[in-house]
């Protein structure tokens, strides 16, 4: 899996911080930052869960 | 329910007998594209209540959120809010890109980790809150005495309100959510003596900077003077009695299911469970736009139900119950798109920290009236509680 952010379209809810915390955080202007941009296994269910909960659709994965 | 011949379906209008959310929402999720139905106001509106058609509606570029825009959604109880257009810096009533420069600049304020910075600072005025509840004696009144006072001491401190000026910012801000208790005189009056006093606030930032959220808005320029009152305002309103009502609804909800308590799961699915914002999201459409396969013209307003979505069994399998270990967690409790609650973090930690507290401070915690006699809120904009008694 392949993890793209756009953040123009981040409204820093934090949704992707807190449903997979390792591998989506935070910079110092709340915007999305990707931690990991490849994960595999048990991480790509958080990162599904993120992409959904993603307010304004800045997450897109590729890949899976 | 369908009035006939014109096909305009009554809205469903809260009452103390009839339970939250309407059980005509069910009925609305099932039926044939949207509903048509009229506002108490007279406003005609298509209801959303289709969990997909909600975020749907809450995400397309067609459909505005702006309130000075010909056949906007006009609700007519504010709870004393001013107009929401005839603020400056009040951007929920924004569209992008306008709206984007007043949400970047809030941003980092919000964010998970500023929150987590906040929790100590939450967690002593929680203490603080109970301390006096416990030397009082052995019953409390717990909106006046908890729920409401916390959400106000905390946005307060975050703002950066002087310590000896907490008092009058929280016995305005109750003023003007207490909607049974107080006059549209009265709260005109609050809304006019918190805009002044916000004005002085921000000019005495503008003096002498201090670390905190108006002082670093101020610094780095981004927003006029005049429009960081409007945005202060927003924040407090909006933060204020939302949260205490989801504070007093979600004690109420886990002293029925005490096997939650102490669960930090408990505190989404009490968003979810409650949607006590269900009649907030107003929208209009801009141009024409099919959502759930009907066809809505450009200027027609848009009602998406928050409550409607929540509990919608086409994505949360029993929705009616209340179960913190659900793995479908995507509920819209605070919306979805960019008006997306900015203070979502702040919520969920005033919530855990009170709950925890309160839980383990008072074991002994109980209803100190029968729940069918509990005074829900079935008269303003947002669900929740007049009054919480306990006792223990």
């Amino acid at each position: 899996m392949r993890i793209d952010v756009n953040d123009g379209r981040c409204v820093g809810a934090g949704q992707c911080v807190l449903n997979a915390p390792g591998l989506f955080d935070q910079d110092d202007e709340g915007m999305v930052k990707v931690l990991d941009q490849h994960p595999a296994g048990p991480d790509v269910a958080a990162v599904l869960q993120a992409v959904d909960m993603c307010p304004s659709g800045a997450i897109n994965v590729t890949g899976f | 329910m369908t009035i006939q011949d014109t096909g305009v379906t009554e809205f469903p209008v809260r009452k103390p007998d009839v339970p939250f959310p309407p059980p005509q929402y069910a009925d609305f999720r099932d039926r044939d594209g949207l509903v048509r139905s009229v506002l108490p106001t007279g406003c005609p509106v298509w209801l959303v209540t289709r969990h997909e058609d909600v975020r749907m509606v809450l995400t397309d570029r067609r459909i505005s959120s702006n309130p000075s825009l010909p056949g906007f959604p006009n609700v007519a109880v504010t709870g004393g809010v001013p107009r929401q257009d005839q603020i400056p810096g009040w951007f929920v009533g924004l569209d992008p890109p306008e709206h984007d420069r007043f949400r970047k600049a809030l941003i980092p304020e919000f964010s998970v980790r500023r929150v987590r910075e906040w929790q100590p600072t939450i967690q002593s005025i929680v203490d603080a809150q109970i301390d006096a509840m416990l030397a009082k004696g052995d019953s409390a009144e717990l909106v006046a005495e908890l729920a409401l006072p916390v959400p106000s001491l905390v946005i307060s401190t975050i703002l950066g309100v002087p310590p000896i000026d907490r008092d009058f910012f929280e016995s305005r801000t109750k003023t003007l959510v207490s909607v049974q208790t107080t006059t549209e005189g009265e709260r005109d009056v609050a809304v006019r003596e918190l805009l002044r006093y916000l004005e002085r606030l921000i000019a005495l930032k503008q003096k002498r900077p201090g670390d905190d959220l108006v002082s670093r808005l101020l610094a780095n320029g981004n927003l006029e003077p005049r429009e960081l009152t409007g945005v202060v305002m927003l924040l407090l309103i909006a933060g204020h009695e939302t949260t205490a009502n989801n504070i007093a609804l979600g004690v109420v909800t886990l002293l029925g299911n005490p096997r939650w308590i102490g669960d930090s799961r408990a505190v989404d699915e009490l968003l979810r469970y409650h949607s006590v914002a269900d009649l907030v999201a107003l929208r209009v459409a801009v141009e024409d736009v099919e959502v759930g396969g009907q066809l809505i013209k450009a200027g027609e307003g848009i009602m998406p139900l928050i409550a409607g979505a929540n509990r919608d069994d086409r994505n949360f399998g029993c929705p009616e119950d209340f179960d913190p270990g659900r793995t479908t967690r995507n509920h819209v409790a605070f919306g979805y798109g960019v008006h997306q609650c900015l203070g979502q973090n702040l919520v969920r930690a005033e919530m855990e920290i009170v709950y925890r507290t309160l839980f383990e401070r008072v074991p002994t915690l109980a209803l100190d009236t029968t729940p069918d006699l509990l005074r829900f809120k079935h008269d303003g904009t947002l669900f929740g509680l007049h009054t919480l008694p306990v006792r223990w």
